[in-house]
């Protein structure tokens, strides 16, 4: 990898490509990311600013943006650590033990993967709403959850289920057992064991998952679409709420809110790169 | 601390990893459990540590007499080093060292100015002390292999397990190690058991060998026992070279009387390549004939291809370059073989 050898530049330079072939592709790549990734978020930016930073401030302290707000954070203080616990109980089940069923177990972490969001909304509104199968017995204990929070909490759960114990799993499969097997010889409890030697490990594989599935849970749209009734003020996750002012044709605010979640989004962004490059530098 | 066990099995799925082994390990001993990968040697080790329990109603461990079969590795006072020496990658050394002293519960657990003067104490012991604030990542194979063995002594354990402890390492350092790891235990006097497929390691430092094959124990005894009198064509072939011989050569071979003539029951002979004797072939006299056809002469001994003329068998020969040149032969000469020792085994018949 990194042990310079002599032999290693001579075969690499006959492979290469001629330097136009190179700056051509480079310029491909190039091109492809600005018009369809960095043009976009500017254009979110300028939109969001485009009548002046006051007009954006007003736009944002809007009561049902505030409430919009308010809701994708409350959402998201719920969702995520509910999947940092089960992901990290997923994989350590996963990663370190043999028990029947446990290829479906991999399997079924997927499925949120696999299945459109909107349909995962659709299967909540089955099973919760007013026609589905426990809406008679929820609607006469007055426990509303399709077109209110938990309906939105449950359906950003299912989307963002995946992405801790996704990201854990191969991690705790290639650590292997060996070391909690050496806590356990030398007297740690199972508790012990877990804290001391099995999440030190897997720490910086954990924080990576949580950004991802926070990044997601607060720009789920499809599912909590689907079980929230868009209901100003009330159940309207940020981008639901993007949405309405978008169809309202009130530009301005869409954006402005929009451009919230776009900041968000790169705050994350620049969180994972942090994280990539210390595990890089660990390793 | 003696360490016994009795009738173990152990079968995951469809294969059987241990079929009823017994073994008795003495107090203060170094004992090494020897057997080609597959034998159940480090299910075996894994059993006494606690790691693994044999199958129910199979078989009971006993340390020193008490039954230990159903208590937990956490307290069954072992020291286990794996393979892979598992030090806890985000610890330092010392760190590592001292864990199994911080998880101890409050009340049996030292001061923490006891517990810090306690590892130091144990990596003086393994020679590591100016390696302390380093991470396992930084360590050689050699250093980290000795930090596992100041981790798992720093609970005072009563046995030492072993678990392939120089698999890891490249050949030199794997024979310094092990001479240090005789001259240690030889300091600490700690019942140990290690692991390993090397025979060559087994033979050199360990007070006593058990050899597993398949599952089972083929023989029980001090290195110069298994190697000189093996109980089965199985340890005969697994510790050092050895010849198959058919029997009707064995007729003409020992015609001259001695050990060998009692082998003649047995379809086969074994032969170590350093038990056979050369002489010219004009000299006359009890032996066989064979052919040179092929001379490997560097190193300390000569060793020599040859064919039996009768049988057309091939025969490995080890003599020293002196006696070679005394001998003055090449390549398709004819000479005569006798054998000094050869064993013969009752033929298997359960097929």
């Amino acid at each position: 990898m990194l042990h310079a050898r002599p032999d290693r530049a001579a075969p690499a330079r006959a492979t290469r490509d001629p330097i136009w072939v190179r700056r051509l592709l480079t310029a491909v790549a190039l091109v492809f990311l600005a018009f369809f990734l960095v043009l976009p978020l500017v254009a979110v930016f300028a939109q969001a600013f485009e009548k002046g930073g006051a007009y954006f401030l007003a736009a944002i302290r809007e009561p049902d943006a505030l409430a919009a707000i308010r809701l994708t954070l409350l959402t998201v203080a719920i969702v995520v650590p509910a999947n940092v616990l089960f992901g990290v109980a997923a994989a350590w089940a996963i990663g370190k033990f043999r028990f029947p069923g446990k290829s479906l177990l991999t399997t079924l972490i997927d499925l949120p993967f696999a299945v459109s969001p909107v349909i995962a909304g659709l299967v909540y509104v089955l099973v919760f709403g007013a026609q589905g199968w426990l809406g008679p017995w929820l609607i006469a204990h007055n426990i509303r959850v399709i077109f209110a929070v938990p309906g939105i909490v449950l359906a950003t759960a299912f989307v963002t289920f995946p992405f801790v114990a996704r990201e854990l799993i191969p991690l705790m499969q290639a650590q292997g057992t060996d070391e909690e097997y050496s806590a356990v010889t030398l007297g740690a409890s199972g508790w012990q064991t877990f804290w001391r030697v099995t999440l030190p490990n897997i720490r910086w594989g954990l924080f990576y998952g949580v950004i991802l599935c926070n990044a997601r849970a607060m720009g789920e749209f499809g599912a909590v679409s689907v079980v929230s009734g868009h209901i100003r003020g009330e159940t309207n996750t940020m981008p639901l709420h993007v949405e309405i002012l978008y169809n309202e044709y009130n530009i301005v605010g869409a954006f402005a809110v929009a451009s919230l979640l776009a900041l968000l989004a790169l705050a994350s962004l620049v969180l994972k790169s942090i994280v990539e490059w210390r595990q890089a530098v660990l390793r | 601390m003696s360490i016994d066990a009795h009738g173990i099995r152990k079968v995951f799925g469809a294969f059987t990893a241990l079929d009823g082994v017994d073994l008795h390990v003495p107090q203060g001993k170094l004992v090494a459990v020897l057997g080609p990968s597959g034998s159940g040697k480090t299910t075996l080790l894994r059993i006494i540590a606690g790691l693994e329990f044999p199958d129910p109603g199979s078989g009971r461990i006993l340390f020193h007499g008490d039954d230990v079969t159903d208590i937990p590795a956490g307290r069954r006072r072992v020291g286990f080093v794996f393979q892979h020496y598992a030090l806890f990658r985000h610890m330092s050394v010392l760190d590592n060292v001292a864990f199994g002293l911080r998880v101890r519960r409050r009340r049996t657990r030292p001061s923490r100015a006891t517990i810090l003067e306690r590892a130091h104490r144990l990596l003086e012991l393994v020679q590591l002390d100016g390696l302390a604030g380093r991470f396992p990542s930084q360590l050689s194979g050699g250093q980290r292999q000795r930090v596992a063995l100041a981790r798992a002594l720093a609970v005072e354990p009563k046995v030492l397990l072993l678990d392939e402890p120089f698999g890891a390492l490249d050949a030199r350092v794997r024979k310094e190690l092990r001479r240090w790891l005789r001259r240690f235990h030889d300091d600490i006097q700690l019942t140990t058991i290690f692991v390993t497929h090397d025979q060559e390691e087994a033979l050199e430092i360990a007070d006593e060998v058990v050899i597993m094959n398949q599952g089972r124990v083929e023989q029980v005894g001090t290195p110069q026992q298994v190697y000189d009198r093996p109980a089965s064509p199985f340890v005969y072939q697994f510790l050092g070279n050895v010849n198959v011989l058919r029997a009707p050569a064995l007729a003409v071979a020992s015609r001259g009387g001695g050990p060998a003539a009692q082998a003649v029951s047995d379809g086969r002979i074994y032969v170590r390549p350093h038990d056979i004797e050369l002489t010219p072939h004009d000299a006359g006299g009890p032996g066989l004939s064979a052919i040179v056809r092929h001379i490997h002469a560097a190193g300390p001994h000569a060793r020599l291809l040859l064919e039996q003329v009768q049988t057309r068998e091939p025969v490995e020969v080890e003599i020293s370059r002196s006696e070679l040149s005394g001998l003055g032969l090449s390549v398709n000469d004819l000479v005569r073989m006798r054998l000094r020792q050869a064993h013969s085994f009752e033929e298997d018949y359960a097929i």
